[in-house]
């Protein structure tokens, strides 16, 4: 639906890699143009006309976000450059500042780069310890699971909501309420679901959230973290400088602005932030349930043509988003790309930033299919009929 | 053989996939791309100078894997500026500066392919691993 909103789908071009990057719609094009034609001055500095315009159209945009993810709290919405910086954030400027040796960090094997790398560091830092929760036969984490994994020492759940490679739907809502009976943060990596159906972190009760702009029609560079107020408020900023500081006269004389602001140091991406601010107007004026609801017909429309093409290996026949792994037969991902590519298809290999998933499927690499709104039963049909004819894969891998 | 056919028969059936363990006189490489999953280990044995031996193994896509193999082929027995010449002419071949197209023998093959996208980066990957190989030995 909505395909006449996207510029890029004006050319004959099927887009099936929504779960790397997504197209942006006219009116965020124009969002972001406008501020860099007709107010482009930086925030913070409400001395004349068109800076007194940004502060407002920045604020606004965070007042969006807020109320897209049903935060309590304008404060609590700080914008950074994506899911990446604000995993970052979390870990060292949260977590890094009370964790003990010995505490225990739980993530899974299916978790995106940026939920492991930052949580390792720790762990040589600090001498803390990451662990796995299991994943079931489907690979998908369930309560029960999540239960046999904490011990005394967890201190923290870092899950992705939704995963990139599976595609698997966590069980959020109630990893919250079991941790936090047990005094444990739980840290939603929201970068594969915010995008594609409703988030409400106070009906969630997550601590912290992360999430990135240019995954749901925004443009990149600009993401969300969003945390309660009262840990936030214990967050170590990891940038120093300019924007952020009430005032400094020696280094022990150092004060810091309030939140939001003391964690956004340095002139923010305001054309990102404002960009961010109209995409998610946009996909409220679509509505989320909408969206959800068509990308699962979508993919159920696909999955059921795909299962029946015998060349192919699909990783995650059942999943609760729109993503689709596989691989066809003795052919190496890569090259399936590489012809998908001469029809003009976008498809992703490789091993999609979950590197440790390897050990839990088996799989090295994989392709990888994932839908947005705007994508058509007639790109899923262009999709399987380039599928269904194994010789015709092997003739144009070259 | 048409380009296709050599490219396919490196890609499946290369004499230089590595199909044993080799001993610590084997130098071993591995190459790999930013922009792609292609990862290839690339085995050498130096003798005085010459390449006795060559193998690879890894999992790459058809261009970089064939590249790999035909490489191989066209150093082993070859002094090592043999090598380091037959190198330069194909990166003269992939960035279009003049070149010999008979000393390239089967590497030739990509002439055409390479003009594709990205996949100039894939025919070159095993050669700037071999690179690294000699850099140190020359
Ligand atoms: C589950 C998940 N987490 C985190 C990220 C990182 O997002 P970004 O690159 O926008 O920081 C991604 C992006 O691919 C993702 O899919």
């Amino acid at each position: 639906m909505n395909i006449e909103d996207f510029p890029m789908l004006k050319e004959d071009l099927i887009y099936l890699d929504n779960g790397a990057t997504t197209l942006k719609p006219q009116c965020v094009i124009d969002k972001v143009t406008e501020y860099y034609t007709k107010y482009s001055a930086n925030a913070h500095r409400g001395d004349y006309d068109i800076s007194f315009k940004v502060d407002q159209e920045y604020e606004k945009a965070r007042e969006i976000v807020r109320n897209f993810i049903h935060a309590k709290y304008k404060e609590e919405v700080v914008f950074t450059s994506g899911t990446t910086e604000s995993l970052n954030m979390i870990a060292n400027g949260f977590f890094g500042k009370f964790l003990e040796p010995n505490d225990e960090i739980l993530i899974t094997q299916s978790e995106h780069a940026s939920n492991v790398l930052p949580w390792f560091r720790l762990s040589r830092k600090l001498g803390v310890v990451v662990k796995y929760i299991p994943l079931d036969e489907h690979h998908y984490v369930t309560l029960e699971n999540v239960k046999k994994s904490i011990t005394p020492n967890t201190k923290v759940i870092s899950l992705a909501s939704i995963t990139n490679v599976i595609g698997d739907e966590r069980p959020i809502k109630e990893i919250c309420e079991f941790a936090h009976e047990n005094n444990i943060f739980v840290v939603m990596d929201g970068a594969q679901s915010v995008p594609h159906r409703k988030t409400d972190v106070q009906d969630l009760d997550v601590d912290f959230l992360a999430f990135s702009g240019h995954k749901m029609c925004g443009p990149t560079g600009i993401g969300i973290l969003y945390g309660k107020k009262e840990l936030l408020e214990e967050m170590e900023p990891q940038n120093l400088g300019g924007g952020m500081n009430e005032s400094f006269d020696s280094p022990n004389e150092v004060y810091l602005k309030d939140l939001p602001t003391r964690l956004e140091a340095g002139t923010p991406n305001i054309a990102g932030a404002i960009g961010l601010g109209e995409a998610i107007k946009y996909l409220e004026s679509i509505g989320m349930e909408k969206i959800e609801d068509y990308e699962k017909n979508l993919r159920a429309y696909a999955i059921n043509k795909l299962i029946l093409i015998p060349h192919l290996d699909i990783l995650n026949i059942e999943s609760d988003s729109g993503i689709i792994s596989f691989n066809v037969t003795d052919v190496f991902s890569q090259d399936v790309a590489y012809y998908l590519n001469k029809y003009k298809i976008c498809v992703r290999a490789g091993n999609h930033c979950a590197k440790i998933l390897k050990k839990e499927t088996g799989v090295q690499n994989s392709l990888r299919v994932s839908l947005y709104f705007y994508n058509t039963e007639n790109d899923i049909d262009n999709l399987v009929e380039l599928l269904s004819n194994k010789e015709k894969i092997v003739e144009g891998i070259l | 053989m048409e380009s296709r056919e050599v490219i396919m028969k490196h890609y499946t059936s290369s004499p230089y996939k590595k199909n044993k363990n080799l001993d610590e006189s084997y130098q071993k490489v591995t190459t790999k791309s930013d922009s792609c999953i292609d990862r290839l280990d690339i085995f050498i044995k130096i003798e005085e100078d010459k390449i006795v031996d060559a193998y690879f193994e890894g999992e790459a896509c058809a261009i970089a894997t064939s590249s790999c193999s035909i490489l191989l082929e066209n150093c082993k027995n070859k002094s090592l500026n043999e090598v380091k010449q037959f190198i330069e002419n194909f990166e003269n071949m992939i960035n279009n500066y003049p070149y010999n197209e008979e000393e390239l023998h089967e590497a030739v093959v990509f002439k055409e392919i390479i003009k594709q996208g990205n996949r100039k980066t894939c025919a070159y990957l095993p050669y700037s691993g071999l690179k690294q190989i000699l850099d140190k030995s020359l």
